[in-house]
């Protein structure tokens, strides 16, 4: 369990870092609008002014895109697939670590143009164009033909579980005017020029964007930039506190196998009484029959814990092969697992033993 | 082997039960010597398995002295007890008392485990002759189910035998067994005494059994009632052999 925990947080941490780790995010941001707070996403507030600004102003980031995107379904002749379209700029590519695996990106030309072009998710033409190279075929999105001119490398699930090769991208001033008919974005992305300015770059933004959104000291910003680092940190608290959670789980297991090694000890103890009393008349001491029964007792704990490590190693290779969750079994917690098993064992055969190495001999002789 | 092997003076003991008070012994003295062979009767409830347990120090007396081979065991704490049974005594019960599911050998090597001062090897040299001496060499492998009454009873004696105990005590060693293989127990523990000069104490119901013994002591109510010297004990060997043969059935039967 503790294996599922670590591998989650590794892997949202691999995904994020691969999604570009000096990406820097702006999204509109709900504001106290008349005492009225109103979802993010429906806010409206980011504009080809801001990117003007944040071109001409900004010092510590290299690449800047705005980006839209809508939701609809693509057409190639008899088949069909619903899938987002992305409209961004060419730096887009660059800020999301973004390459093709087939044909060229578009152009500023094509962004001035509104070019009715397209680049294609692997997602996508497995469903569209089965066996099929897809460059310079003609697909249609919300009823516009759009020419499809590069292919995307694929990029696999990222950490939320979406499919990010499920996905066309296009000039945004395409899906601005032709799909949506909308003067405004859904988010800005950028990259600081390298990791150590990130915190610098995002200060630097929110003041440009600040003043381009001519807000007054005492106003609240009606957007939010964001780091990659943030949204680590965010999802590795959460998937910890997924680790803590199955941690517990596993705790109040171990409390329960260990209330059922102290009944086995007990039952073993009533049961050999009589050579309990045998063993003390010739000559056990009291801490002799104590460490035998603990030893028996760890002995228990010690052969379910051997059984527990190896059904853990197999579940997490059943987990990551039919969910494919991401599951690392660390050496630690192995080690730690038989060290927390023994001491389970001494801890619940504890109270029997004692029982045992206190019997009276003569009297556990006589027990029938 | 010469001495005094143990001396009681006016022991007695009482279990109290809520607010009665059995008085088990009432105040028992004798002595015994080393290489004597001593049964002890007397009727049910007079005191036999009482004295015993005194004997073997798994009991203390309420009042009394006791000396086992010179040691005032009233002064020893539980473990030094332990101790002393471990190195000195050697047990042998009614009901044989041997591990199931543990070979013979095994069994025979128990009270050496608790010794730390005898190495794996002399545990295991030791039994085996143990074992021989009870003339049960071919069964080593054998765990008790796989053995008859008295060969179980035999082992059991190998292992009060192999700690080369001052004093061998049994308390009813024959009561669950027929009364040829009670002769062949007879027969055995007056060979040891008799040629290794093990000290024997051998609580019986039987004045049968008891004639075998050299000294007789008669228990009754928690007193002696008396202590008397047998000048020319059976020898079990010899009944034995005076015994209609075991009946066999002819071939092809
Ligand atoms: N633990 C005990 N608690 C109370 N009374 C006891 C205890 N052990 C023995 N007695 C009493 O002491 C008396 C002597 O018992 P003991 O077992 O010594 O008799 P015994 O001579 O061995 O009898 P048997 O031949 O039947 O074995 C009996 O009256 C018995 O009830
Ligand atoms: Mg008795």
């Amino acid at each position: 369990m503790v294996a599922i925990g670590q591998g989650s947080k590794q892997s949202i941490h691999d995904s994020l870092s691969n999604m570009g780790s000096n990406m820097i995010t702006v999204s509109p941001a709900s504001n106290l609008n008349g005492g009225v707070k109103i979802s993010g996403s429906s806010f409206q507030t980011l504009t080809s002014k801001d990117i003007v600004a944040l071109k001409r102003e900004a010092q510590y980031i290299t690449d800047i895109s705005p980006s839209v995107s809508a939701k609809g379904q693509a057409i190639n002749g008899a088949q069909n697939w619903p899938t987002t379209m992305s409209g961004v700029d060419p730096a887009y590519l660059d800020i999301r670590k973004l390459s093709l695996k087939d044909g060229i990106a578009f152009t500023e030309q094509d962004v001035l143009t509104s070019a009715k072009v397209c680049l294609i998710g692997q997602t996508v033409i497995d469903n569209l164009f089965p066996n099929q190279n897809p460059v310079g075929k003609v697909i249609r999105f919300g009823n516009i033909p759009f020419q499809i001119i590069g292919v995307l490398n694929p990029k696999g699930q990222n950490a939320f579980g979406q499919d990010q090769d499920d996905i066309l991208i296009a000039p945004y001033t395409t899906v601005q005017k032709r799909i949506l008919a909308t003067i405004y974005y859904q988010n800005i992305y950028a990259s600081a020029s390298n990791e150590q300015v990130t915190d610098a770059a995002v200060t630097e933004m929110t003041n440009i964007l600040r003043e381009s959104h001519r807000l007054r000291s005492d106003e609240d910003n009606d957007f939010q930039v964001r780091t990659q680092e943030e949204l680590i940190n965010t999802l590795s608290s959460t998937s910890s506190l997924l680790t803590v959670l199955l941690t517990v789980i596993a705790g109040i297991s171990l409390v329960i196998g260990g209330i059922g090694i102290m009944n086995i000890m007990y039952v073993s103890v009533t049961e050999r009484t009589r050579e309990i009393g045998l063993r003390m008349s010739i000559g056990a001491r009291g801490k002799d029959i104590l460490m035998q029964f603990l030893a028996e007792a760890v002995l228990i704990s010690i052969t379910g814990g051997i059984i527990g490590v190896l059904l853990g190693i197999l579940s997490c290779r059943i987990v990551t092969l039919t969910l494919g969750w991401p599951t690392i079994i660390s050496e630690s917690s192995v080690v730690l697992s038989f060290i927390v098993c023994a001491l389970t064992g001494i801890f619940f055969g504890y109270y029997p033993a004692q029982k045992a190495s206190r019997l009276d001999p003569i009297e556990a002789l006589r027990y029938e | 082997m010469s001495g005094r092997i143990l001396e009681i003076k006016d022991l007695k003991r009482e279990f109290t039960m809520g607010v009665e008070t059995v008085r088990a012994l009432k105040g028992i003295s004798f002595t015994v010597e080393a290489g004597e062979f001593v049964t002890i009767m007397g009727s049910s409830g007079s005191g036999k398995t009482t004295l015993l347990n005194i004997l073997g120090c798994l009991d203390k007396p309420s009042i009394g002295d006791y000396l086992l081979d010179g040691v005032d065991v009233k002064k020893l704490s539980r473990d030094e007890l332990a101790q002393l049974r471990n190195h000195k005594i050697g047990f042998v019960f009614q009901a044989y008392n041997l591990l199931p599911r543990t070979t013979a050998l095994e069994n025979v090597e128990l009270p050496l485990l608790y010794n730390k001062d005898i190495s794996s090897e002399l545990r295991r040299e030791r039994a085996i002759k143990a074992l021989e001496a009870v003339k049960l060499a071919d069964r080593h492998d054998h765990t008790p189910s796989q053995l008859s009454g008295g060969q179980q009873q035999r082992v059991a004696i190998a292992r009060a035998l192999v700690n080369e105990p001052v004093m061998i005590l049994a308390d009813e060693a024959t009561g669950n067994l027929d009364s040829r293989t009670s002769y062949e127990i007879m027969a055995l523990m007056q060979e040891l005494n008799q040629t290794q000069g093990k000290t024997i104490v051998f609580v019986t119901h039987e004045p049968d059994i008891a004639s075998f013994s050299s000294r007789t002591i008669m228990l009754r109510d928690g007193i002696i009632q008396k202590d008397t010297k047998n000048e020319s004990p059976r020898s079990a060997r010899e009944v034995l052999d005076n015994l209609p043969k075991r009946i066999t059935f002819p071939t092809g039967f």
